[in-house]
């Protein structure tokens, strides 16, 4: 059992009670909603006449059903329109803090939270929503949960959970050029799997993710859950500190000082034990892309999609659904794999750090003509610093498509969808089978850079060629 | 399709019914339920858009429209089952089908307490156990009789000691799983938490 890692003091520290069954009560420090989740949790709260316990705690954007292309109200989808009008109900009816659109403030629920500061170190924090655990990379603890759940976060401030375990998964040496945190992320998934994290949260640690900037330790966390951990953190450093310093939300004053010292000590203890330690090379990562259907199934640019002979039996059954699914065939290489669609946006990579990156590679430079490009920054402020940038520009002058922030074509609960067999380069998070909206549309995850890249020359690109 | 649905309370302790096998590793929550059916603001129509897009590719050979899995309640799956998406959706468009537990080798983790939290017991059984339900499920009918309090699924040629965590199988038996009842008696112990946790007072913005 872990002892003295992050993760331990963070969970005692919220440690509410034990409850009969053996599991623990945990107060939650934040609680993030959004329109998806928290309308039948709303809904049960009636129906169990209880209110909101601490409304301050809770705090409400709108983000998955948003559309991107025109966002006046009503919206053209009738049932979205239900959905944002229910939010705003509930929120005004239970006096809870909504960022709406046009606030200044709204955005992805996961993109928006630290922005503005509310994210902090030792923090629990829940939403529903299992990309929850991008907030652990400022060193909290947080996690995803479902509707029910958020009905007891709102009616308690608690959770009922068993105590996760802790691995640490350290990273030696650092990044090559023109790789990324996300190249990372979806190496160490491909290594682990897709299921090695359940039962765990993931400490990622080492000199390759202190490295790191924090958006880019965001892009790290968030992807925990596709390791199948639900929770992913990273020990905070004056990286975080600075971060957070003088957000809306954040400390000030004495406040700053008193934060300070107690952040300092929530930090894993140098003889910290851990339920189990993986360690790789951070060096030897290169630009890595997804060839299947779950997002342990990447190769890094110059690698051939795996014959069967090559996986283990566990993943021989993914393997051939993939390869039906994808349409490719085992030993074929994945470089210059024709793309119809580039999507560079999400909780994964929609900060500004990856608009800046992915302009570069794109400025003086054209979209292939037989790509749809479209580029969805992650949140208002996202946009407004985009455009102060002048990045909005280079988009468009490339032939990207120019969005309004929402979560869009990560999960096409708007009206940015694939069509057909649609091959897409996105920078999201998931691969499922019909993740963007077609049941048979196709996506390979990439960093934001090599979306870039796929959208000049309309074909799965290594785009170290562009940045040399 | 089963008519009415009325959602458990109270204890649960027995679940006797057919199986129906589902064959496939890594089976994420936005197949069980495609996130265009989430545009809702309740979980009532749920139950007929369950894994829509794979019986729609699978034209009617998808083993939630086989006629003999009609009357089905106990899903029998591989690993890592319900991974992905958070989405409460997932376990509610199948226990409005007519689901009522879940066997299998492993469970994506929110998947799991979303199931707990909503009366849905998720058990575990080794691969091999797994594989030899399927393969009676392939030829025949599996009636299985579950006893939560032994751990026990029996049925005409086929036993089996199942696993669940034993906070889940101690909450089912005592009825303690719909946890906001017993999350509110601790009313006190919360307030002083709240007073007590350093960031509280940080946030003098916030409230």
């Amino acid at each position: 059992m872990s002892q003295d890692t992050l993760f331990d003091k963070v969970w005692d520290l919220h440690k509410v009670s034990s409850l009969p069954g053996g599991s623990d009560q945990v107060f939650i420090g934040l609680h993030l909603i959004h329109e998806v989740t928290s309308p039948q949790a709303f809904g049960a709260l009636k129906d169990k006449k209880l209110k909101v316990k601490f409304p301050d705690r809770t705090v409400a954007t709108v983000d998955h059903i948003v559309p991107t292309d025109n966002q006046s109200r009503p919206f053209k989808d009738n049932l979205a329109e239900q959905m944002i009008e229910t939010l705003e109900k509930n929120c005004l009816e239970h006096k809870i803090r909504f960022f709406n659109i046009g606030s200044g403030n709204q955005g992805i629920v996961h993109v928006v939270a630290p922005e503005l500061g509310l994210t902090q170190p030792g923090m629990t924090i829940a939403c529903g929503d299992s990309h929850t655990s991008t907030h652990g990379a400022f060193g909290s603890i947080a996690f995803g949960i479902g509707t029910s759940q958020v009905r007891d976060v709102l009616a308690t401030q608690t959770l009922a959970m068993n105590k996760l375990k802790v691995r640490q998964i350290w990273c030696d040496n650092k990044l090559s050029k023109g790789v990324y945190a996300k190249d990372l992320v979806l190496h160490i998934i491909n290594k682990l799997g897709v299921k090695a994290g359940v039962g765990f949260a993931y400490e990622f640690a080492g000199p390759a993710i202190h490295e790191l900037s924090m958006e880019e330790r965001m892009t790290i966390c968030n992807m925990s859950i596709e390791g199948g951990a639900r929770c992913g953190y990273i020990n905070p450093d004056e990286k975080t500190f600075s971060y957070i310093k003088d957000k809306l939300y954040a400390p000030k004053n004495e406040h700053w000082d008193i934060a300070l010292r107690w952040w300092e000590s929530l930090k894993s203890d140098q003889n910290s034990i851990y339920d189990d330690v993986i360690k790789l090379d951070a060096s030897k990562v290169e630009p890595t892309v997804t060839w299947g259907i779950t997002p342990g199934q990447s190769i890094s640019i110059n690698q051939q999609i795996p014959l069967l002979d090559e996986l283990s039996p566990n993943d021989k059954l993914v393997a051939e659904e993939a390869y039906e699914y994808m349409s490719f065939k085992p030993g074929q290489l994945i470089k210059d794999t024709p793309v119809d669609v580039c999507f560079i946006g999400s909780c994964t990579n929609g900060r500004i750090s990856d608009l800046r990156v992915a302009a570069k590679v794109l400025k003086g430079k054209k979209v292939s003509k037989n790509v749809k490009a479209f580029a969805v920054p992650g949140s208002e402020k996202v946009a407004t610093e985009a455009k102060q940038e002048g990045l909005d520009q280079i988009f468009k002058d490339s032939g990207f498509q120019w969005r309004e922030p929402g979560c869009s074509m990560c999960l096409a609960m708007n009206s940015d969808k694939l069509i057909g067999n649609q091959v897409s380069a996105s920078s999201s998070n998931r691969n499922f089978k019909g993740r963007q909206g077609s049941p048979s549309g196709r996506t390979l995850l990439m960093s934001p850079a090599m979306v870039a890249a796929a959208a000049i020359n309309g074909k799965v690109s290594d785009v170290r060629e562009f940045i040399n | 399709m089963k008519s009415e649905f009325t959602p458990p309370i109270g204890k649960i302790s027995n679940m006797n019914g057919k199986c129906i096998s589902l064959i496939g590793n890594d089976i994420d929550t936005d197949r069980i339920i495609p996130a265009r059916f989430l545009k809702c603001v309740n979980f009532d129509s749920l139950g007929e858009s369950v894994f829509e897009d794979d019986r729609k590719t699978l034209k009617g050979n998808h083993p939630f429209d086989l006629e003999e899995n009609k009357y089905a309640s106990i899903l029998v799956v591989n690993s890592n089952f319900g991974c992905g998406s958070s989405r409460e959706h997932a376990p509610q468009a199948l226990m409005r089908w007519g689901i009522k537990a879940i066997i299998g080798e492993s469970f994506a983790d929110i998947f799991y307490s979303n199931c707990i939290a909503i009366g849905i017991p998720c058990f575990t059984l080794p691969k091999k156990s797994i594989e030899e339900i399927q393969n009676y499920c392939d030829n025949q009918s599996l009636f299985l009789e579950i006893d939560l309090k032994n751990l026990s699924a029996q049925s005409k040629d086929l036993n089996f000691n199942l696993e669940i965590k034993e906070s889940s199988r101690k909450m089912f038996l005592s009825g303690e799983w719909d946890a906001t009842s017993t999350l509110l008696d601790n009313k006190i112990l919360i307030e002083n938490k709240f007073n007590q946790l350093p960031y509280i007072k940080f946030n003098t913005n916030i409230s």
